[in-house]
């Protein structure tokens, strides 16, 4: 279908380009953007510009931040000794909901996976590695979620991490494999950061 | 779920109606509930009924795994229904293809979440010229054979050989990686060869046993319909029988870099089919082949029965054709059982078929098949 001008069409070939979003969706949502304010379009273009420009990713953690800490690493309160591994921001903001989990991220920005041309080095990975030396963590808890490439990540982290001193856990899973952690509930989720297993464990089938 | 089948049900198949499907442009064919037989001259479409049938149980074709290359030419969709009686309850069954869209298959038009969640309600074994693919071809075809089989009644199966195959494709991307990047780090590619072990080792035991009940009851079959003097064998051929996965993995590290690609492992599994002692590939003559392939789906066919507790349906695709009169006979005495289920036969000529039906002894319809057309004689 040719649409009537090349600005519109422009504007539903960006919005098209989002994950899960078909033509007919980009189309209404660019239309409904047509009809309000100019004021309103501004505010939403430039929103989402200035968030392209000046988010930046923690030094520590590699967590979204606004400065070069995020404002985790930044609380003084937080046990500083034990650090609990994950894919991305959805996973901190599940396991913050729970209240439970006091002590540091470090968030990978991916998993393992060479299908998808993603290995080790293309991961939030050796920085992890250099907070485990400084030696003041006594705890690595592995929270990858429970699909393939999240097992395997922790695997080879873990076996990356055991030439060193600190203790290495897994949050304890329930029955469903492939869950997310995102979509645990929070009690779950909860409890499962409490009750921890040393990652070994979790070998032996 | 059929876990709950009881023996005294067969699952018996009373009308099935075709709209563009392959060479149908609209069909409507009511079946008894005994054997029913499609006579007509090459291409006029006999196979392609059982291939509808077989679609309402698998939710594919039997010969062509492209769904939309089995719509008819030049149009847009097809649709198979089929109207069952199970346990005294009617099934109707609906699968529609629409070109460019995903497949619809409905239950008592409630639509399926999952094709797998079908699978194994409508039991029924193939018997096909096609099958000579078994002997002849690759070792891909016997291992769907077996696959196809253990994954009716064993679901954790189905999912330990497709996180397997996926496994095996990210071990394979590493080492594709490591040769184009030249580097090699020991613990990535380690952590793939654990995966290949975890989902690889169950695949193998359950192949194992698999075999194990089923060579016998094959033994058996081939038995009954071939002469007394012949032996057949069928050995399971796995890498797996000399070693752990991991020591294999590790002892193939090296040639694995090298050529790029996982050398070891069940995706190289294969079926060795013997007669005496020697492979019936090159040694078996053309009837011999032929009674070692009936015999094989005929204990499936019984391997199935055991497994369901319930007679699945059979059908029986141009087998009459070039099968010598020993054999006809002793396939005649084995579908007269009552143990057999509804049959389906298909055959080219109605002088040759109209005597064996008479012989089975069972309620029986004829029907002639001629461009496309199916009328009951
Ligand atoms: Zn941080």
């Amino acid at each position: 279908m040719e649409l009537p001008s090349k600005y519109l069409q422009e504007a539903v070939e960006a919005i098209a380009s989002l994950p899960g979003i078909g033509r007919k969706s980009a189309l209404r949502l660019t239309l409904h953007l047509l009809r309000r304010d100019n004021l309103e379009v501004n505010q939403f273009a430039n929103a989402i510009t200035s968030m392209k420009e000046n988010v930046k990713f923690c030094d520590t953690c590699g967590n979204i931040s606004d400065g070069p800490k995020c404002n985790i690493c930044t609380q003084s309160k937080r046990d500083q000794s034990v650090i609990c591994v994950v894919e991305d921001l959805r996973d901190v903001l599940a396991i913050e909901s729970t209240q439970l989990f006091q002590g540091l991220y470090h968030v990978l920005g991916g998993i393992i996976s060479p299908m998808d041309g993603i290995g080790p080095s293309d991961l939030n990975i050796s920085s992890l590695f250099g907070r485990v030396e400084s030696g003041k963590v006594s705890e690595i808890i592995l929270a990858l979620n429970a699909t393939m490439e999240g097992d395997t990540t922790s695997f080879y982290l873990y076996k990356k991490l055991e030439s060193f001193e600190c203790k290495v856990t897994s949050i304890a899973r329930g029955v469903s494999i492939g869950d997310e952690l995102q979509y645990t509930d929070e009690i779950t989720l909860g409890r499962s950061i409490q009750h921890r297993t040393p990652f070994e464990q979790t070998l032996s089938r | 779920m059929s876990y709950f089948w009881t023996k005294e049900f067969p699952v018996i198949l009373n009308e099935l109606s075709l709209i563009n499907f392959k060479n149908y442009s609209e069909a409507s064919i009511e079946v008894c509930s005994k054997v029913n037989c499609f006579v007509g001259n090459n291409g006029q479409g006999k196979t392609n009924v059982l291939d509808a049938i077989y679609y309402l149980a698998f939710c594919k074709s039997y010969f062509n795994p492209i769904d939309s290359q089995n719509i008819k030419h030049d149009d847009e969709f097809f649709v198979v229904q089929g109207g069952f009686d199970r346990e005294g309850k009617s099934e109707k069954i609906f699968c529609g293809l629409k070109r460019g869209q995903k497949k619809q298959f409905k239950r008592n038009k409630k639509e399926y979440a999952k094709l797998s969640e079908h699978i194994g309600l409508i039991p029924l074994v193939m018997v096909s010229p096609s099958d000579s693919e078994l002997i002849l071809g690759g070792s891909e075809t016997r291992r769907k054979f077996i696959d196809g089989v253990i994954a009716q009644f064993n679901p954790v199966y189905l999912d330990n050989l497709l996180n397997y195959q996926k496994s095996l494709t990210q071990r394979n991307a590493l080492l594709k990686s490591f040769s184009e990047n030249r580097y090699f780090d020991e613990d990535s590619l380690m952590i793939w060869d654990h995966k290949l072990a975890q989902y690889g080792e169950p695949v193998f035991k359950e192949r194992n046993a698999f075999l194990e009940e089923f060579i016998p009851i094959f033994q058996e079959y081939y038995g009954l319909i071939a002469p007394e003097n012949e032996t057949v064998g069928l050995q399971y051929v796995t890498k797996l029988h000399e070693g752990t996965f991991l020591d294999l993995l590790l002892e193939n590290r090296q040639k694995d870099r090298a050529i790029r690609y996982s050398s070891t492992g069940i995706h190289k599994d294969d079926l060795v089919f013997e007669l005496g002692n020697h492979p019936m590939k090159r040694f078996g003559s053309q009837g011999q082949q032929k009674s070692y392939l009936l015999a094989l789906k005929l204990a499936q066919f019984e391997y199935v029965k055991r497994k369901k507790t319930t007679k699945p349906m059979i059908l029986l695709d141009d087998v009459f054709d070039k099968l010598d009169e020993n054999r006809v006979e002793a396939l005649i005495k084995l579908v007269s059982d009552p143990e057999f289920g509804q049959i389906f036969i298909t055959d080219t000529s109605q002088e040759r078929i109209e005597p064996i039906l008479k012989k089975i002894g069972k309620e029986y319809r004829l029907y002639n098949v001629n461009e496309g057309a199916v009328e009951l004689i």
